[in-house]
Order: structure tokens, then sequence, then C-alpha cells
């Protein structure tokens, strides 16, 4: 059976994010309680505003479930998913999840009419990286590995089990990310 | 309109980011950091709130760029502003100052009445209000990123809200049984361009996020016309304008993305001090509507 992916529906583009995950041949649901975690093998955290996210967290009890979660299973976040794995966040600094040992500076590259599409090389080969308001990776802890730079920063990290990426592949057409995430599920 | 630039899709993307979220109307930073503090996954800068508009009558203009300078200052979510209907250089002002996503309002006095800005000239993204289907895709082909029905602003009156959702959703479910020959009638009958009805037909949605604006006042108003299809709201005067701003700004947020959960709306119903004023649109003298701004 495919695995099971969740998608934390809290806000932002979750939406594509399942549609990606369909395309990767993974089973994908929405996520809003802690109860929509019984099951699943993995989770994706959107983009959208973290400090929306982290209100409606907060407001609903999910910081700590999620948590938990993190300690099991794989975690993918993109952008805001990715600030919310961080353990330090900076401009300005707010909570976060603190599952994987990164510093990220939210809209680091400036303000929307700075969002662009670049090409990036993934592990050898090209990729396309949507960048939307997107944060900079200012510090990566020793156990993490880069396995995508542009400009000289990491764009996409790995930790252990977790994966994040401060661009967004859910809104490019192809599979390839989504895919490497389902890959590393349930092994 | 070439939805495949680059420019195109990165506008295209800040919307998707929006989704699930609530946009809340502000008139000074402090209101943007009560704003934040709740939730809102972005601000929208104004003069004055719609009805305050509605009120003291006069020209609404752009905000005062020092105002919006503040807000930007202020928050660290996404700050929209609004121009006049075809103001094209109070827009080019907001691109220079770095505003994240500018309303072509017609909840501001129009400047132009025959027409809107060429948005496609421009790198910050647009939002346009549209009542039904046509309107939305000609403000699809001039360039807008992001389409968001009008309803009534200022009125605290979801009717007419209701009403522009139910249309445009409806003739998007028209398009697509169709047959090709059809597609051309339809686009005369919607005055918008071919190549944008038969997207709609294929793939039964616009190409761009839909949201809804104009008279949500509460929680339950905001889950309604999400329900009916709007992938975000906009909520103006309804915050503001109601005795407790900070709880009925987390109350909207909550309701945002808990729109189909009947028991998280009942808890975020609670307690929430007094709704703001509502106006009977039937009794509104046709000259005073906001929604039939624009072409």
């Amino acid at each position: 059976m495919a695995p099971l992916v969740g998608v934390l529906a809290l806000q932002g583009d979750f939406e594509a994010h399942r549609k990606a995950l369909e395309r990767a041949g993974a089973r994908a649901v929405e996520v809003r309680t802690a109860a929509d975690l019984e099951q699943l093998d993995g989770l994706i955290i959107p983009g959208g505003e973290s400090s929306t996210m982290l209100k409606l967290l907060d407001l609903e009890g999910l910081v700590q479930p999620l948590q938990e979660f993190g300690k099991q299973k794989p975690i993918f976040g993109t952008c805001a998913g990715a600030i919310l794995l961080a353990r330090e966040v900076l401009n300005p600094h707010q909570p976060s999840l603190g599952l994987m040992d990164l510093t990220v500076e939210r809209n680091a590259y400036g303000r929307q009419i700075d969002s662009r599409i670049a090409t990036i090389d993934v592990q050898g080969k090209p990729a396309e990286a949507v960048f939307i308001r997107a944060p900079i990776i200012r510090r990566v802890g020793p156990n993490a590995k880069v396995l995508a730079e542009y400009r000289g920063d990491p764009v996409m990290v790995e930790e252990g089990k977790h994966l994040v990426a401060t661009f967004h592949p859910e809104l490019s057409a192809g599979d390839r990310i989504h895919r490497e995430f389902v890959e590393r599920l349930g092994k | 309109m070439n939805f495949q630039s680059d420019q195109f899709r990165v506008n295209v993307g800040l919307a998707e980011m929006l989704k699930g979220g609530v946009i809340m109307d502000v008139v000074n930073a402090d209101h943007a950091r009560i704003a934040q503090e709740a939730g809102a996954a972005a601000v929208m800068a104004l003069e004055r709130v719609p009805s305050d508009i509605r009120k003291e009558g006069g020209v609404a203009r752009m905000s005062q760029i020092a105002i919006i300078r503040d807000i930007i200052k202020a928050v660290s979510i996404p700050v929209m502003a609004k121009v006049r209907i075809g103001h094209f250089m109070e827009a080019r002002i907001l691109e220079v100052l770095g505003v994240d996503y500018i309303d072509e309002s017609e909840v501001l006095t129009p400047a132009d009445e025959e027409h809107h800005i060429d948005k496609r000239g421009f790198k910050v993204p647009f939002v346009c209000g549209a009542r039904n289907l046509g309107e939305a895709l000609r403000r699809i082909a001039e360039g807008a990123a992001m389409i968001r029905t009008k309803g009534e602003a200022g009125s605290g009156n979801i009717v007419e809200a209701v009403r522009h959702i139910r249309t445009i959703v409806k003739e998007m479910k028209q398009l697509t049984v169709l047959g090709k020959e059809e597609l051309v009638h339809e686009s005369k009958n919607l005055q918008a361009p071919l190549e944008l009805v038969q997207y709609v037909a294929e793939h039964g949605k616009l190409p761009v996020p839909n949201f809804s604006a104009g008279g949500i006042a509460t929680p339950a108003d905001a889950a309604l016309v999400m329900q009916l299809g709007a992938e975000a709201v906009f909520v103006g005067s309804g915050i503001f304008k109601s005795s407790d701003p900070e709880k009925r700004a987390k109350a909207i947020v909550k309701a945002a993305t808990y729109y189909r959960d009947p028991v998280k709306l009942l808890e975020a119903s609670e307690e929430l001090g007094e709704a703001m004023p509502g106006l009977d649109i039937a009794k509104l003298p046709e000259g005073e509507l906001l929604q039939t701004r624009g072409w």
C-alpha cells in the first residue's frame, strides 16, 4: 500500500502539496487536529505564513503532538514549514517546533518583488526552485546534510529523518523532490 | 496572458501561500500589529475602512506613504495596499515602496471609469474584485494574479459576498459541460478572452486563487463563503468596527481554518461581543453601492 502522508492544513498551500504527493505516488490527507496525525507515515508542513500557523498550533494545542510525531516519523517542511521545524528563527525571533538543528532567517531575500524562480543543483541534477518571500538557512547543525544550495546558502537540508526546503517544490510541475521524501517513509 | 512566465507564477505563488488565511484591513501600524498577533495571513493598508468611507464620503485614495511604511516596518507578514481603479501611478508608487500585493479596489473612488490598470507591466502582483465570471476573467486577462469576489464592502452584510461567490462558482461549473463551439459563444457572452474561458472549462476553476471579500463580519460568515468555494477571506470593517477587534480577529482566523467543523466554529463564536452594525443592501440607493464600480 502507498504510504499515507499528512499535510498540515492550518493555512497555506496545503492543496498544492496534496496534489504533488499524489503525483509522487503517496496517499495524502489534510491534518488539522492531533487526532489526524494517527496512522500517518509522514507529514508535510507547507508554505504559508509561519506566524499564522504558530497561532493556530498554539490555539489548538498542536505543538506537543507535532513534536512527539517528529520523534517517530519523518517531516518535510517547505518555506514556512522549514521555519517551523528550525531550532532558531530570526527576523523576528519567534517560537518553533525545534525538530532540526537549524537557524532560519525569515523573508531574507526581501519582499514579494524579490521572489523568483531559479534553477538549482540538487545532488548533481538540475531542479526548478520557486522562492516566495523565502527564508535563508543561516546555520546548519553538525549532523545536517546540505542537499542543495542557491547563491552559497543551503536551500535544501536533511537531518536525521527530517527534510526542509526554503523553496516550493509543490509549485513546480515535477514530483522528484516529493518522491524523494515519500521514498524515505517507513524505512 | 502568459501563465507560464516566471513573474506570473511567483505572483500567483504568493496568493497560494495565503490560502486558508484571513487578510485584514488596517489603517495604521497599531491595527497591523493587532492583526498579525491574531494570526492574519496578510494585512491590507487603506486610508479608511470601508464603513467609514461610506459614512464620511469624499474621495478615497491610496493611503499615505508614511503610514504604509510604518505598517511594513511593524509586521513580518505580507503587506497589501489599495489603489483606485485605473490609477496606474498610485500602483507604480506602491511597487517602488515594496508592498507585496496591490488591490485595485472598488472601495476607493475610481480614477478611470473605463479602464483598469494594465497589470501585466508590473512586477508586483495585483488582486482585483469581481461579481461574476466575466469580470474575473477580464481582470485576469489584464494580469491580476488573484481574484476576490466583491461582496458589498463596509456593509457588514454577507448577502452580496454569497451572491458573488455562488455566481462565479455556478458559471464555472456550467462551462465544464459545454462543447468547444459553445465556448466560443460563451466567450462572447462573458466578454472574456476565449483562452481563459477554455481554461475554466477544462479545469473547473480560475487560473488564479479565488478569495472572498465584502461583508464578512463573523466567524460563521467566513466559514460560509469558504464552504461555498472561497479559498481565503478578506475582512475589512468587520474586525476594527466590532466591540472587541482582537478577539474577533482571532475567531475569524480560526474559522477560516476549521470552516468545515461546526464544533470548532461554535468555539470561535463564543463571547465575541458586538459585531459591526450591518446595512440592509436592498435599502441602499444604487449610487451608494461600491460593487458596481469596475467594468
